[in-house]
């Protein structure tokens, strides 16, 4: 079982509301879950969508065949009917889209009628739409019910009771209607206990476990919903967000912060990460750990501003005047995301570096269902030199020269002790110099000794599939999930296997793990990107020498989607390799 | 009282005669009076001959970039409301580059002493106009005169109900050392304007332009008055005031911030097991 539910709809008419509950509703009944959005950058018209895909068995991308069209007006009819699979049905209003349409596949629902009569207001089109749809897979209404309960508890009982009549109304509505409707959910006991979280979410939980204290940003789509996240566990968990008046303030904020002895992070998209370049460099130069969650959205410019694209991997790698080390993340998941924004706290604190994680947006909007985190797995080690172990110290080098170039980073006013640092070239105390020993000294410090130590810390990139694979699927960042089952669909007829990179810098070292082997080995290596020109593709080249036979790449701002990858790749395995 | 001996820092690589040397000496018995110990105070500078001013003292610095030493300055209070946290900037770099930050700032009132050592040209990159240079001014950059009108710090730190707003100038310490003594010690963020000539580069507003023109607010004046002081604010030419021009107490952004109620951040433990809820809160 595999069924993909799309609401399509204006900005503004609930298509978040519906998606939202609905997603709940199947992860209630123990369903596997995968939802994406695809917005416009407006608050109210034009034409968005959420799609659900749901399954018994595990998915993690999205499907361009429709099940049901939850279609809330005429356009969604027109543009999407077409991806309606075999028994596929759209579920509309006819009262609404102005139009009847006579079909088989078309389930006429007076959604605002139903709304009216049962809850007094036409408001509740949205709850009778839901229940529709449950009616329309012949599920049961107890989880929806649930749900509405939670989500309606604080406006009270009456308005509970009525979206509760509204639901049932649609439910029986489609029940009774939907003669042509196939679909067969099965029931599944006992209900799992898995997580719904979605790629924001998981960065901001990731900072929370990671004793971030600070985030200061300006808010940017799409990476506004760290922001939101941890601004509303804020005051539980003792963390300062501050909405800064641009980007380069929050940075600089931001290292503030770290410089005074916290865990600090920022977060923009392409645009406003343009903007803290200066800052990137800046904390550098001071040795101020940082976090920076970059969550990418389709350039140049202002580009699209909803949509999604990987074009920003050269800009984040390459990024800042002057030479310094820094990682950068790229999550395919958001248990990944979720795990390296741990990673991306430790390695900023333990080298005083900046670490990256470079997300996109959908990512930033997809719900995955996943398995608990465990936190176990995670690590939290306070590298800063403070307190009663800083007072214990002689004497105090901010920059101190060391074997393995990392200096004790102490908290200012914990001591006597001072902490100087400084943008300019400075000394091991942290005055400004311009004497090319010591200058010669400090960057061999910065780069040299630390990024090897850093190189160190550097995972693999995950192979799934066959051992000894004909065909590799190379990828990074977002394209995890419709890669791996790509992987996944293949496998039986084809030696086929996924390579994905997480770690991208400083890349990942062969020595350990000679990943490059399962590359030369291949008879067709493809890299799959969401970006026009191959990033990845030139990255490997540079960093490894190696350079894949083929590409896929999608820049239309949309992410791909299941069927349309699998044919991409299969029109390529198809073909000798010349 | 603490020795000035304790703020001794490296040597200035100032123009000998610059105004800079007098804001430095008074910087150091300001604190030696208030009686701060130098690992008490962090200083936060950017970019410009101001900009060099901790290195030549002794205390917590972050020397950080141009135009961005508020932000920083922020970034500090917001987790460590215990540590006295002061900006030094030049005009260059806090009217002109740091312009937004300084709006900002001041509408956050972070408690913030902020001192520009305004000499109404650029020290550093060599005799260009600043945002607080005279209209007629020509420079190497402005060959027909600077054809922008000079900002006016006080006036728009009134305009935006700073909570305390001064203008001191380097040629007269005594007073100078009062009103950096009360902007570290008032509550709320502080601007303190220090006129302040460049013997080098500024050929129009000399030590003797200054002399001819700069008064002290006469005692009895009252900073709470915001028109008045407004008017004040725009007098320039003839007469020059200095003084504390403008003052309102009210709370700080430290003291709004819920969680800063139990102490500063940076001594605040981190604990992950009580974070644990949030995930079998995302089950659905």
């Amino acid at each position: 079982m595999d069924y993909t539910i799309k609401i399509g709809g204006e900005a503004g008419q609930g298509l978040q509301t519906i998606g939202g509950i609905l997603a709940k509703v199947f992860v209630k009944h123990g369903f596997f879950l995968f939802s994406h959005q695809e917005y416009m950058s407006r608050i109210r018209g034009g034409h968005n969508f959420y799609q659900l895909r749901f399954s018994d068995s595990p998915i993690m991308c999205s499907k361009a065949e429709v099940d049901i069209l939850v279609a809330l007006n005429l356009e969604t009819i027109e543009l999407h009917k077409a991806k309606l699979s075999r028994y596929g049905m759209v579920v509309y209003d006819s009262k609404v889209t102005k139009k009847r349409f006579h079909s088989e596949e078309f389930l006429d629902v007076p959604f605002k009628e139903i709304a009216l009569r049962e809850g007094g207001t036409p408001l509740m089109e949205n709850t009778v739409a839901t229940g529709a749809v449950l009616g329309m897979l012949g599920m049961d209404m107890r989880s929806y019910e649930e749900t509405l309960k939670e989500v309606f508890k604080k406006k009270g009982d009456e308005i509970v009771s009525k979206n509760l009549s509204a639901a049932k109304a649609g439910y029986e509505y489609a029940v009774t209607n939907c003669l042509k409707c196939r679909f067969t959910v099965p029931r599944r006991e006992p209900p799992s206990r898995m997580i719904l979280i979605n790629g924001n979410e998981a960065i901001g939980l990731g900072a929370l476990f990671s004793g971030c204290r600070f985030y200061s940003a300006y808010p940017m789509t799409p990476s506004t919903g760290i922001m939101n996240y941890i601004a509303s566990r804020a005051a539980e968990y003792g963390i300062v967000v501050e909405q800064a008046e641009d980007e380069i303030s929050a940075i600089n904020m931001a290292l503030g912060a770290s410089f005074a002895g916290v865990r600090a992070m920022t977060g923009s998209s392409g645009g406003g990460f343009a903007l803290m370049v200066e800052g990137l460099s800046l904390g550098a130069i001071t040795e101020t750990p940082i976090v920076i969650a970059e969550v990418q959205r389709p350039g140049p410019a202002t580009g699209l501003p909803t949509r999604t694209e990987q074009a920003d991997l050269l800009f984040v790698l390459y990024t800042g005047h002057g030479e310094f080390p820094r990682v950068v993340f790229v999550p395919g998941t958001p248990e990944q995301a979720f795990y390296l924004t741990n990673k991306a706290f430790n390695l900023a604190e333990k080298y005083q570096i900046p670490a990256i994680l470079l997300s996109d947006q959908y990512l930033a909007d997809s719900q995955w269902t996943m398995m608990p985190f465990d936190t176990e797995r995670l690590k939290y080690k306070d590298y800063r030199l403070r307190g009663k172990r800083l007072k214990n110290v002689d004497i105090y080098k901010r920059h101190l020269f060391t074997d393995n170039g990392v200096s004790p980073l102490a908290v200012p006013g914990d001591s006597e002790h001072l902490v100087v640092t400084d943008s300019d070239e400075h000394d091991e105390e942290g005055h400004m110099i311009e004497d090319a020993e010591t200058r010669a000294k400090m960057v061999n410090k910065r780069i040299f000794k630390k990024l090897a130590l850093i190189r160190e810390e550097i995972s693999p990139p995950t192979v799934y599939g066959d051992k000894t694979p004909e065909t590799v699927l190379i990828c990074w960042g977002s394209t995890y999930g419709v890669v791996k089952e790509v992987v996944d669909e293949l496998s039986a007829e084809q030696s086929i296997a996924m390579m994905h990179f997480s770690e991208v810098y400083p890349f990942p070292d062969t020595a350990a793990n000679d990943y490059l082997q399962i590359l030369k080995k291949a008879k067709r290596t493809i890299c799959i990107e969401n970006n026009a020109t191959g990033q990845f593709a030139y990255l490997l080249k540079a960093e490894t020498g190696f350079i894949p036979s083929d590409k896929i790449n999608r820049y239309d701002g949309r992410p791909f989607v299941l069927e349309e990858l699998l044919e991409a790749v299969k029109s390529r395995t198809a073909q000798e390799v010349t | 009282m603490t020795e000035l001996d304790e703020y001794r820092g490296r040597k200035p690589a100032w123009c000998p005669g610059c105004g800079n040397f007098a804001i430095l000496k008074t910087l150091k018995e300001t604190l030696g009076e208030i009686q701060l110990r130098p690992h008490q105070l962090t200083i936060v500078s950017g970019i410009g001959q101001a900009g060099k001013l901790p290195h030549y003292l002794r205390c917590n610095t972050f020397n950080g970039l141009h135009g961005r030493a508020l932000p920083v300055a922020t970034g500090i209070r917001l987790v460590n409301p215990e540590m006295v946290v002061i900006a030094v900037t030049g005009d260059g770099d806090c009217y002109g580059e740091g312009g937004n930050h300084l709006i900002h700032a001041i509408r956050r009132n972070v408690n913030i002493s902020l001192f520009v050592h305004n000499n109404q040209i650029y020290g550093l990159t060599k005799g260009q106009a600043s945002p607080t240079s005279v209209e007629s001014l020509t420079t190497k950059t402005q060959p027909f005169g600077v054809l922008s009108e000079p900002l006016n710090p006080i006036a728009l730190a009134i305009a935006l109900d700073c909570s305390f707003v001064a203008r001191g100038y380097a040629g007269d310490t005594e007073y100078l050392k009062y009103l950096m003594k009360e902007a570290v010690l008032h509550k709320g963020f502080a601007l303190l304007d220090i006129l302040q000539p460049c013997i080098t580069f500024n050929k129009i507003n000399t030590y003797q332009w200054y002399s001819e023109r700069i008064y002290r607010l006469e005692e009895g004046y009252n900073p709470s008055d915001r028109i008045n002081a407004f008017q004040i604010a725009l007098q320039w030419g003839d007469k020059i005031p200095t003084g504390i021009i403008y003052k309102r107490d009210k709370p700080t952004m430290e003291e709004k911030i819920p969680v800063l109620t139990e102490g500063p951040l940076v001594r605040q433990p981190f604990r992950m097991d009580k974070i644990v809820r949030e995930i079998e809160n995302l089950i659905p």
